[in-house]
């Protein structure tokens, strides 16, 4: 038997702009994926030339986990981009279509419509963040087969083969965590208005000043980074750490929840109040 | 015999900004009757409209339907009214059927028999598994009529059903507003910027305009009989309005210009046209005016300040 909530999937996955974010997935994990194929070699070297002067590396460094790695790092900043554009339309795009006269004149309360569409929002993020980190890991295995993981960072941390999948599929996990905030923030400006494009554009004009105040190494600046959600997205990376530092991963896990739960309880009281004029 | 109301307004008014959209609102709609709420563009038709079915909160005053407040009863009361607010709009990209489906699913418990039985009511069955994308503007429109019919509601609350239709979409549409009403003993709510269309399907009605309700009343008691403004063309024009003016049943008869007025029972015009003819009079024209509709076409026209005619009242203004 068909829900509500399955009625909110066959809206969004009916939808051809909802695979906007997929196919540009579907496009660049290969074309990264070919390109380091065949220049991989000279990253590697570039990466651990400080390392081979001391140590003796064996086996293959560049490996399907590693270009997997390379990706989420390398699109860390425009995945959220392309989730606004199936977040930002959840609430603004009924609008602008007229359907919310057809479906709050209905018995059904607000509050439970936009708690389906809430889930619906998270559900469509969780997936496009499942499709790339999958997608990358499959072509990556394909093409470079496994092996040891090799983290670049401050310090250059090695996670051993039969970890990683592990660690890939809980950084997985981190990562959505860390664009729901996002997609709540879409969520959230879609609530305020009638036409989609505002909150795609607005969530993106958020998140670009916040990484604007967050690089920028001001006095003034560098007090507010704590309070920025951009500050904690690469939340994922902690998975990757030798040992995994919990309390970090809790703190921010937390920091971000709360900002999730916040958009949210935003938008609810703006939709339970606001008239339909569309 | 007076039927329980199943919907009312009392002092229902929405402030926009500092205009109030609707004013001191107060309609009542009977069981079994098909209400036709009227009034021009702008007149505040649509912001009732969606009061009624809880889009837009009122700024003062309450809806009730089924004698219960819409605000404390809203899923209960709602699932027993099936409305079209304005043009119809659907999830473009789906087709009829799951359109169709997703209304139902907010309803509760709708069948996919009960999806057939309203796609057949408006003859789009052939049509069910096409997009909307699809549709013609008509065929929309009906589908939207379809989605407010699913779980045969007790109200029917459609907003100008028939705009933008052909004249062959009008008829069906007004028909099938006359076959709810029949044979299902539904209630129907039914707005219009167009008298005629009231006349037509309504058997009581409401005028509203700038948001204030103008009168409220039968169908027949507002619209027929008593007393109806004649204009009558004549020569010699003195002459007949000596004629008319002896007549025991006519009143306030006067010289319009040429032209002749004077207030008579519609059943007696004939009467008054046969024996100006036997007197020699050259009747060239008897236009009967009633004086709503005289009103009516003034407020919709946009001479702004026209008040109602004491007249009218008398039809029973809330």
């Amino acid at each position: 038997m068909r829900t509500i909530f399955g009625d909110e999937l066959i809206k969004t996955y009916f939808k051809w702009r909802s695979y906007i974010a997929f196919i540009a997935i579907a496009i660049i994990v290969p074309l990264v994926m070919v390109a380091m194929r065949m220049q991989g070699d000279v990253m590697v070297k570039s990466i651990t030339r400080g390392l081979s002067q001391d140590f003796f590396l064996v086996g293959n460094i560049l490996n399907g986990y590693f270009v997997t790695y390379f990706i989420m790092n390398a699109l860390w900043i425009h995945i959220p981009f392309l989730l606004t554009l199936g977040a930002g339309d959840q609430l603004a795009g009924e609008a602008a279509a007229g359907t919310f006269r057809i479906i709050l004149t209905r018995p059904v309360s607000r509050t439970r419509i936009l708690a389906t569409k809430y889930c619906t929002t998270l559900f469509y993020t969780s997936t496009v963040v499942v499709f790339l980190v999958a997608l990358s890991v499959v072509v990556g295995l394909l093409l470079f087969g496994t092996g040891a993981l090799l983290v670049p960072g401050k310090t250059l941390t090695i996670i051993p083969a039969n970890d990683v999948p592990v660690r890939i599929l809980f950084a997985c996990l981190l990562a959505v965590w860390g664009m729901w905030v996002v997609a709540s923030l879409a969520f959230f400006l879609s609530s305020l208005v009638d036409n989609p494009l505002g909150p795609i554009i607005g969530t993106m004009a958020v998140i670009i000043i916040f990484y604007v105040i967050g690089a920028i190494p001001a006095d003034l600046f560098r007090e507010f980074k704590p309070y920025l959600f951009t500050t904690y997205l690469d939340i994922w990376q902690k998975a990757l750490e030798q040992p995994i530092p919990w309390n970090e991963v809790l703190r921010s896990g937390a920091i971000l929840g709360g900002y999730s739960i916040g958009f949210y309880l935003v938008s609810w009281y703006i939709f339970g109040r606001k008239d339909i004029l569309s | 015999m007076v039927s329980e109301p199943v919907l009312q307004t009392k002092h229902l008014g929405k402030k926009f900004g500092k205009r109030w959209a609707v004013h001191d609102l107060n309609l009542v709609v009977r069981r079994g009757e098909v209400f036709g709420f009227l009034g021009p563009n702008g007149a505040g038709k649509s912001t009732t409209i969606r009061m009624i079915l809880s889009l837009i909160q009122p700024s003062t005053g309450s809806v009730e339907l089924f004698g219960r407040p819409l605000v404390r009863h809203r899923s209960e009361v709602l699932k027993r009214v099936g409305g079209l607010v304005e043009k119809a709009d659907f999830y473009l990209y789906l087709s009829a059927r799951r359109n169709l489906e997703i209304v139902g699913r907010l309803l509760g418990r709708t069948s996919a028999e009960e999806i057939c039985r309203v796609l057949e009511i408006v003859s789009l069955t052939d049509r069910a598994d096409d997009r909307v994308k699809t549709y013609s503007h008509g065929m929309k429109q009906r589908l939207g009529i379809a989605q407010a019919l699913l779980g045969s509601p007790e109200l029917v609350v459609l907003d100008e059903p028939t705009s933008g239709l052909d004249p062959q979409g009008i008829k069906e549409v007004r028909e099938l507003v006359g076959r709810l009403s029949r044979d299902q003993g539904m209630t129907i709510f039914l707005s219009s910027h167009l008298l005629h269309e009231i006349e037509q399907t309504a058997t009581s009605m409401a005028i509203i305009n700038r948001g204030r309700l103008v009168v409220q009343g039968s169908v027949r008691d507002l619209l027929s009989d008593r007393d109806v403004k004649v204009r009558i063309e004549a020569d010699p024009a003195e002459r007949a309005r000596e004629v008319v003016a002896g007549l025991p049943f006519a009143a306030d008869v006067l010289m319009e210009g040429k032209f002749i007025e004077a207030k008579l029972p519609p059943d007696r015009i004939p009467e008054v046209n046969h024996l100006l003819v036997q007197l020699g009079i050259e009747v060239r024209a008897l236009v009967p005016k009633r004086s709503l509709e005289e009103y009516f076409l003034a407020i919709t026209e946009g001479i702004s300040e026209v008040t109602p005619d004491d007249k009218i009242g008398e039809g029973g203004k809330a």
